[in-house]
């Protein structure tokens, strides 16, 4: 077996929606950064739009998006059905927030690979963000 | 001298430290390697003595309730004469939905009113507006124009009520509605009481909820506070808010820090725009914050005091008594509420309740034990207004002025708060006042890292959170509120209504005129005020300030 060599994770981190609470957000851009990934923040109040295009530009594994302001069921459909259009099928989308647990049923449904709500520990967002990729990498076997 | 008896008992202390509680140390040892408060604070010495306090001159630095620097309290006899002011904030969907809410609360017990607006109101949009979409009154009550302001109202006596409104960037505006509605209602503004927040420092620091730069930005809220001087007398013009700051994560003597040197800057802007320190100075109150580090918490609130007062007479050389009392709101930490076992909330507010009595607020907002879930139930808002009925009528608390005045701990505690905040000041004197610290990534960094800092300390379990890294177990959910994709449909279809029956060419006019005044330095309250009764919305209004004013943008770091 060739061993391939591994790039660094590739994370793209932003606010949606209206509210400015980026504590959280800003407490995982640190950990993941720790965790050894190298991460692209946007700031606050992105639209689905400008998360999906700058997912393009900066080829990224994986989008995080923090919404706590209560419209999380219309933007995260919003960027998961964007990002089907775009093409954007090896990247997955996950969230946190205060998100009740019928919506998150619902937005799994519809693309979002995991919602993480208040009292997740930064420790278990870095292992399933490392998990989801290294299952990807070893079905796809993409070389970098 | 009383200084040898200080002397004597630090002596004394040393050799309880040696004989009595050093031998027991090797059978029982301290349960932790380090105490700290929830701030992160060294809590070292096991005991304070009188040894701890020796240079406190009681005269100088504590003095009587009512009398400078009031460490005590601003009034002479606290809540012996009036009780703080029960004001549970509140906002959801619709106008008339949240009025509904507002009624129910004043019948049972409440004794002010306070304003939650949804976030396209805070920012400054309509609820048409695309970034409003799935926003509409879902964090508050949506507010679009003076019709929305008149049902939120409805039935409510303006002139026997004071409200408080939670709104920064796009405050001057609905303060504007606020006077369009009791002009309509032809009470006079003389008697108008309450509050808008009105603190954008804080919003670039923490809360980013901004529309304009500093500088504009600026220019509104000492626009807003000299229309008060001249018209308002018993409004407060501005809340400067330390509550978000800590919400983001910082640490008490942060907190207490940015906020005051937030005070100091508007007080500045003030004395620039032309007014004298004893016309608005006594107008001014403060937010903020209060978390489960009880006694921290305590020591923060009689600090806060201390330092506005000196701060105030010494830079300034106020002659009215007024303009450096320190009045201030509290609300119950919402960041130290969880989603796990959320009953447990109940008993966390009701200790940071406690504290903010024992630290001489005005008024008190409790948190409901759902808020870390959804906007509060009306049971849950019930049980968080009864905490403080509790506490107002049963504990026992509100019967002596600062009880815990002269505890060697608080007292020490106090000075040592005290301390670490002119540590702050000084260094944001280095970088060149606050607006350029803001500008610099200061204090927002600062607050990052102590929100880093807790989080670290939760996951390894420095840090107890009950329910959530300890004693935790799986539970049923609990009923949570609902606010429904209706709302927004319904608030879209009111709006598009009623701007077809505006008389379109007053309003026309009245944005025109707010246009020019915004360009020149005349103040804009008039403006404003003529602008929503001509039923302007806030996002037409915030739009045309915008083209005027710019737009901030933040630098995302981390």
């Amino acid at each position: 077996m060739p061993k391939l060599e591994k790039r660094k994770i590739r994370v793209l981190l932003a606010k949606a929606g209206l509210d400015g609470h980026d504590r959280g957000i800003k407490i995982i851009a640190m950990a993941l950064r720790d965790a050894g990934m190298e991460v692209i923040y946007l700031g606050l109040r992105r639209t689905p739009e400008e998360i999906v295009n700058a997912a393009l530009d900066e080829d990224v594994d994986c989008i995080g998006v923090s919404l706590l302001s209560g419209a999380h069921n219309v933007l995260f459909s919003k960027i998961a059905s964007l990002m089907k259009k775009k093409g954007l099928t090896n990247t997955f989308l996950f969230g946190g927030g205060i998100i009740p647990e019928d919506d998150i049923v619902r937005l799994k449904k519809k693309g979002v690979a995991e919602i993480f709500t208040p009292g997740a520990e930064t420790e278990a967002i870095v292992r399933f963000i490392e998990g989801a990729i290294a299952k990807r990498r070893s079905t796809r076997e993409r070389p970098f | 001298m009383p200084r040898k008896n200080e002397e004597k008992i630090a002596t004394e202390k040393n050799r309880w430290l040696q004989k009595t509680v050093r031998p027991g140390l090797n059978e029982l040892p301290e349960r932790l390697p380090a105490f700290t408060t929830v701030s992160n604070l060294a809590i070292d010495d096991p005991l304070s003595t009188p040894a701890d306090v020796v240079d406190l001159e009681y005269g100088k630095d504590l003095g009587f309730p009512g009398e400078y620097p009031y460490t005590r309290g601003i009034y002479p006899t606290m809540y012996r004469s009036r009780l703080w002011t029960i004001r549970e904030f509140a906002g959801y969907g619709t106008a008339e939905q949240t009025n509904r809410r507002f009624t129910y609360l004043l019948k049972k017990g409440t004794t002010g009113l306070s304003v939650a607006f949804d976030l396209p109101t805070l920012m400054g949009y309509d609820s048409d507006h695309p970034l409003a979409e799935g926003e509409v009154g879902r964090c508050g009550v949506a507010v679009d124009s003076l019709w929305d302001m008149e049902s939120l109202f409805k039935g409510i006596p303006l002139d026997r009520i004071t409200t408080s409104m939670t709104i920064n960037a796009p405050a001057a505006v609905l303060f504007a509605m606020y006077i369009a509605l009791a002009r309509k209602r032809k009470i006079p503004l003389s008697q108008l009481g309450g509050t808008i927040q009105n603190d954008i420092l804080k919003e670039y620091i923490a809360q980013k909820e901004w529309i304009y730069p500093p500088k504009p930005s600026l220019r509104l809220i000492t626009d807003t506070i000299a229309y008060c001087v001249t018209h308002l007398p018993k409004w407060h013009p501005i809340s400067i808010s330390g509550y978000h700051i800590r919400e983001a994560g910082s640490s008490a003597v942060q907190e207490l820090a940015f906020t005051l040197v937030d005070g100091l800057t508007y007080v500045d802007a003030c004395i620039r725009a032309g007014m004298k320190i004893d016309e608005f100075a006594g107008r001014l109150s403060f937010f903020f914050n209060s978390h489960n580090d009880f006694f921290e918490e305590i020591a923060k609130f009689r600090a806060a005091r201390r330092i506005w007062a000196r701060e105030i007479r010494k830079r300034y050389r106020p002659k009215d008594a007024q303009s450096v009392q320190m009045r201030f709101h509290t609300q119950t930490a919402g960041c130290s509420l969880t989603a796990q076992q959320p009953h447990s909330n109940i008993v966390r507010t009701t200790i940071q309740a406690l504290a903010a009595v024992l630290g001489g607020t005005q008024s008190l907002h409790t948190n409901s034990m759902d808020e870390t879930l959804s906007l509060p139930t009306e049971r849950a808002v019930t049980i968080a207004l009864r905490t403080q009925q509790i506490i107002a009528h049963e504990s026992g608390v509100a019967n002596s002025i600062d009880p815990l005045g002269g505890s060697y701990f608080v007292e020490a505690l106090t000075n040592r708060i005290e301390n670490e905040v002119y540590a702050y000041f000084k260094k944001i004197d280095d970088l060149g006042g606050m607006v350029e610290a803001i500008g610099q990534g200061y204090p927002q960094r600062e607050i990052a890292q102590s929100a880093r800092w807790y989080q670290q300390a939760v996951e390894n379990k420095e840090k107890i959170v009950v329910g959530m890294n300890e004693f935790t177990e799986t539970e049923e959910p609990i009923e949570v509120l609902k606010i429904g994709p209706e709302v927004e449909k319904q608030q879209v279809r009111a709006l598009r209504e009623r701007k077809k029956t505006r008389n379109r060419k007053r309003w026309e006019a009245s944005l025109n005129k707010l246009k020019q005044a915004a360009a020149s330095d005349e103040n804009l309250m008039p403006f404003l005020i003529e602008a929503v009764t001509a039923y302007a919305t806030v996002g037409e209004i915030c739009g045309v300030l915008k083209e005027v004013f710019g737009e901030y943008k933040e630098p995302a770091l981390f």
